[in-house]
């Protein structure tokens, strides 16, 4: 059950802006999919290791070498907001 | 000479032995797209360097130099894969105007191949659908008949390439969005097993489960994307290291001695007639071929959907934390204010930025991953993953292909679904086990309903063996009745 | 002291910046400084499609440290990410190791006040550094070049009771990764950074108190001097029946106090789940072994061995271990000259007095171990007197000239000529007549004026031992 008020939390967490209606509607809805979703619990999996990715390989690791892949000075030019070669954001306190 | 009939690798013969020049075939690709994609809304941005980035495959050409395979060849990608320069939104408002500095693996690969990146398709926002209709761009229309959706999330790629807007495309799918697209639309498409191609410069939907595919009108012209799109990749640790096979030279429909396996939980009542009907046929094809058909039993399969969207939603509420409009995307307007606080900076931002689908999910995934719901949804739908991929696993000791419906129906008409997210959801009921298992699947045109829409068969292998599908997807090709490949109204 | 009815609870953890070329999870570089968002790619800043790929020195270096501090390293260990929204954070979430990290269970020793402590190392997992954020009133400026540097988080039981031993212990940690050479250790700039947890409890009890935590001590000294306040004022909370409440503070070095940073009341939920953009980390016996064949020897075990090995006091031992290359230039010194106690005076003396007024590292100085080694052999073999050997290192590390050649071109060769020095002593004691009688009168001090008059006629190079002889002789009669 995600109910309206355990949405407003979850919202929350997620920095989600939401108004009243969606609030409303995706805890109906959520509710609902979750519902059905529940039907997993009756699955013994006592001792079942979680698969996360499927192919379990072991992971490729990288040389330490510095390299430029991208000129940083274009990894800055789609922000919103800058103040030189800054991101600016609102005061963190 | 109508080039959007002509099969993408025909079409790069022609550009490699200099008969056809991929300036020509570039222009009459942009040309057809401006007079269909009003109607279609297939593409969100058309590339306006084709012709330039085409002129550079010809002055090859004319040096004598090798231009690729996929010489001259556009290519319809999903706009979910990012291109240097090129505006690439993944359909939502966040990335309205987002132009990524550098170009995802894919496409480097591609255009390593002489491939054109024509232009970029519509999806379901961050690739989060089953129709195309939760676009930011607005829905796609289904090119056979366009009061029905394409399908989804590559919903674009798959009516670009129905609709001849482009010899060959490039889809991702996460939980079925290359092949319930491409039997929506009648056309072939290539979810490869996990690791075989490269998510680098993918915008993540759910990283455990997204790999990129091709997207083509024929067997042959999947298996050669494939072939140039596949591979180790040194910056996607999760690509894996083995060879890629030249598959397109090895097509041949023998199929004597093969086991096709049918899963029983694939074919219950759920399914439509027509549905029923043109797996029926294709499975009759098979045997005429020589094919063995062995009932076969996976019983976690029917929990597929559960455990895709637990693990979906969950990845994807963490791939979507970054659009925060500090770095780059949409940003809310707090001009005016004095004072903004974070936390209301960030809310804003994403409440706005992100269309319902995509929240809808993010609230879904937040909630699986937070304090107290952790094991009761994430962790044990990751465990039920294992057990799942293990009866898989099982199932290919007896059989070497399972076929099964792509989905319960043929397209469904627009807006017709968005109001009921439980049978939005039932969608993916056969798509997302692929996913979930990491193994192979494909969708193949295998006939049409009453209505004259399209639908198509999935087939699903076991890890890395793409050879496989690509052999049965070309028998069915070669054996079934022939029927017009592009739909008659473009 | 007045609390010794309360006893305090502290554990550390410890973020050491492994000193890597590239960062942890990109091509960028990891130095320090850069200009505005120089260092940063796709990965780093968090752009959509980019993805994450392990630095296989930086897992390397990882593997080492933990070995270092005993711990257990787990054959297969697990990214995860830590989710909050930041601005400094680009993804959303920062990759860290969870459940499954890749150190655990080890412990490291060190000497405090001639006693032997142990502190458990419950773990040691990698992660990466977030950006900087420039605070400035109206708006914050966010720079990534931190953003993705690789960092050894080492997170120690709560075994410490006293401010002392928890700044013994990261002094310790310190030593053993600049031993390793996986990072500077340099709190200052932040590459290594020190948060404390602190509780207080009626001794005897075993329940253990709230705690508090204080983050980014920069110094040793300020470890010690914040978790002593906060200690002062958990006892003085519960004395006084306030409640002590779950926080986090920080210290202000000026004041000398802590203050509150956050309240940990609203718990964070981070949602930790297993990074799905990279495989397990697997490791296999052999290289684990490989990697621990190639250790150095670590400080402790190498103080140790002075004090067996070459008879040191532990005092001494301990002073020349205290950094790799003044150990090595020690053992260098001490093996060219053959007299080990010599070695570690002169080097503990003479020698760290200069490097450290001229900020040089052992291997740097002007004075190389081998000359060192030879000027204590030619006080050994009575060449030069210890008083001419300081003026002959002056010199040394003035000229970085050997030290035979300043002895013969200052002549500074010692006077061991009976007979010419018993001339001298006659000189001076008929010079100072009324000082001999002094002395024979019961002034028995007054010997070392004689002795100071008879090095001053022979500019320090008669040998000290033959003066005392034949001075104690002359007054005799």
């Amino acid at each position: 059950m995600l109910d309206k008020e355990t949405a407003v939390k979850v919202a929350r967490l997620a920095r989600l802006k939401l108004d009243d209606s969606e609030l409303e509607n995706y805890s109906k809805v959520l509710s609902a999919v979750l519902e059905h979703f529940n039907q997993i619990s009756e699955i013994p999996t006592d001792g079942v290791e979680p698969l996360v990715t499927p192919t379990e390989m072991p992971v490729s690791v990288r040389e330490d070498v510095v390299e430029k892949s991208v000129d940083s000075s274009r990894i800055v030019e789609a922000a919103p907001e800058m103040t030189g070669r800054l991101f600016k954001v609102p005061p963190v306190v | 000479m109508d080039l959007h009939n002509v099969s993408m690798s025909d079409l790069a013969n022609a550009v490699r032995s200099n008969k056809v020049s991929a300036a020509e075939v570039t222009k009459y690709f942009l040309d057809r797209i401006a007079a269909l994609n009003p109607v279609l809304n297939a593409f969100i941005t058309v590339n306006p360097h084709a012709l330039s980035e085409a002129a550079e495959v010809d002055a090859k050409v004319a040096r004598g130099d090798d231009p690729g395979p996929l010489a001259g060849v556009p290519v319809a990608v999903k706009d979910l894969l990012c291109t240097d320069g090129l505006r690439t939104t993944a359909a939502s408002k966040m990335l309205e105007n987002f132009v990524p500095p550098y170009s995802a693996t894919v496409v480097r690969r591609l255009q390593g191949a002489g491939a054109i990146i024509i232009g970029k398709t519509n999806l379901d926002e961050f690739a989060m659908g089953s129709s195309n209709e939760t676009s930011a761009f607005g829905p796609v229309r289904n090119p056979w008949n366009p009061e029905y959706v394409p399908g989804g999330s590559s919903g674009g790629s798959a009516a670009a390439l129905a609709a001849g807007l482009a010899p060959a495309a490039i889809g991702t799918d996460t939980g079925g969005s290359i092949r319930q697209p491409a039997s929506f639309c009648g056309v072939y498409g290539l979810k490869p097993t996990y690791g075989r191609v490269s998510r680098y410069g993918m915008i993540a939907y759910a990283s455990s489960l997204d790999q990129a595919g091709p997207m083509a009108r024929s067997t042959e012209d999947c298996a050669r994307l494939l072939e140039v799109i596949a591979g180790h990749c040194r910056f996607d640790s999760t690509t894996a290291k083995v060879d890629v096979p030249k598959w397109s030279s090895d097509l041949n429909g023998e199929l004597k001695g093969l086991k096709v396996g049918l899963p029983k939980e694939c074919f219950t009542s759920e399914v439509e007639e027509d549905v029923e009907r043109v797996t029926q046929n294709a499975i009759e094809a098979l045997k005429k071929r020589g094919a063995e058909i062995v009932e076969v039993s996976i019983p976690l399969s029917k929990h597929a959907v559960s455990v895709y969207y637990l693990i979906a939603t969950s990845e994807a509420s963490s791939n979507l934390a970054r659009y925060d409009g500090i770095r780059y995307g949409y940003r809310a307007d707090f001009r005016g204010r004095t004072s903004v606080d974070l936390e209301e900076f960030y809310s804003r931002t994403r409440g706005e930025g992100f269309g319902h689908e995509v929240k809808r999910r993010i609230m879904l995934g937040t909630y699986a991953l937070s304090a107290g719901y952790y094991d009761a949804y994430y962790r044990k739908a990751s465990q039920v993953r294992r057990l799942l991929r293990d009866q898989f696993l099982k199932v290919f000791e007896q059989c070497d292909v399972l076929l099964t419906p792509v989905a319960t129906s043929p397209a469904f008409k627009l807006n017709s679904r968005l109001m009921d997210p439980i049978a939005m959801v039932m969608n993916d009921v056969f798509t997302t086990s692929a996913n979930l298992a990491g193994i192979p699947a494909m969708s193949c045109p295998a006939g049409f309903s009453r209505d004259g829409l399209p639908i198509g068969v999935q087939l699903m292998a076991k890890h890395f063996d793409e050879a496989r599908l690509f052999q049965v997807s070309f028998a069915l090709e070669e054996t079934l009745e022939r029927e017009e490949r592009v739909p008659h109204v473009f | 002291m007045f609390f010794n009815a309360y006893e305090a609870v502290i554990g550390l953890e410890i973020h050491v910046q492994l000193q890597t070329k590239s960062k942890m999870f990109c091509s960028d570089s990891a130095a320090f400084g850069g200009s505005d968002n120089e260092h940063t790619c796709p990965v780093c800043a968090g752009l959509p499609g980019a993805l994450p790929v392990v630095n296989e020195r930086a897992l390397e270096y990882s593997v080492k440290t933990g070995l270092a501090l005993n711990c257990r390293i787990n054959p297969r260990s697990v990214f995860s990410r830590k989710q909050y929204f930041y601005p400094d954070l680009p993804k959303g979430y920062q990759i860290s190791q969870y459940d499954k990290p890749l150190c655990e269970n080890g412990h490291v020793e060190f000497f405090l006040d001639g006693h032997r402590k142990r502190v458990s190392i419950v773990r040691a997992h990698m992660e990466e550094d977030a950006g900087k954020s420039l605070h400035h009133g109206e708006y914050t400026l966010i720079d990534l070049n931190r953003a993705g540097v690789p960092l050894l988080e080492i997170v120690s039981g709560p075994d410490m009771r006293t401010p002392a031993e928890a700044a013994e212990y990261a002094r310790t940690i310190r030593r053993i990764v600049r031993y390793l050479g996986v990072c500077d250790g340099n709190l200052e700039e932040g590459s290594m950074r020190c948060d404390c947890n602190v509780s207080v409890r009626k001794r005897g009890e075993s329940r253990l108190g709230t705690k508090v935590e204080i983050k980014n001590l920069n110094s040793f000294r300020f470890i010690e001097k914040a978790i002593e306040y906060e200690i002062i004022r958990q006892i003085d909370c519960l004395e006084s029946g306030d409640p002590i409440h779950q926080e986090t503070r920080l210290y202000d070095p000026d004041k000398n106090r802590t203050f509150m940073m956050r309240s940990k009341e609203e718990v964070q939920d981070y949602r930790y789940f297993p990074e799905p953009d990279l495989l397990a980390v697997e490791l296999d016996a052999e290289w684990i072994q490989k990697v621990k064949q190639n250790l150095p020897e670590l400080p402790l075990a190498r103080a140790e061995r002075f004090m067996n090995e070459y008879k040191l006091p532990a005092y001494d031992a301990f002073i020349l271990t205290q950094e790799r290359d003044l150990a090595d230039y020690f053992e260098e010194v001490a093996h060219a000259c053959g007299n080990p106690k010599s070695a570690s005076n002169w080097v503990m003396t003479e020698f760290m007095r200069e490097l450290n007024e001229a900020k040089k590292e052992p291997f740097d100085a002007p004075v190389s171990a081998k000359s060192l080694g030879k000027l204590i052999e030619l006080i050994d073999k009575g060449t030069i007197s210890g008083r001419i050997a300081k003026s002959v290192f002056a010199e040394m590390w003035q000229t970085a000239k050997e030290p035979e050649t300043i002895v013969k071109e200052k002549g500074l060769v010692q006077v061991t000529d009976t007979a010419a020095i018993a001339k001298i002593i006659d000189d001076v004691l008929t010079a100072n007549p009324s000082a001999v009688t002094e002395y024979k009168s019961g002034k028995e001090k007054l010997f070392g004026f004689f002795v100071g008059q008879v090095m001053k006629a022979t500019k320090g190079q008669a040998s000290p031992a033959v003066v005392n002889d034949l001075l104690k002789e002359k007054l005799k009669s």
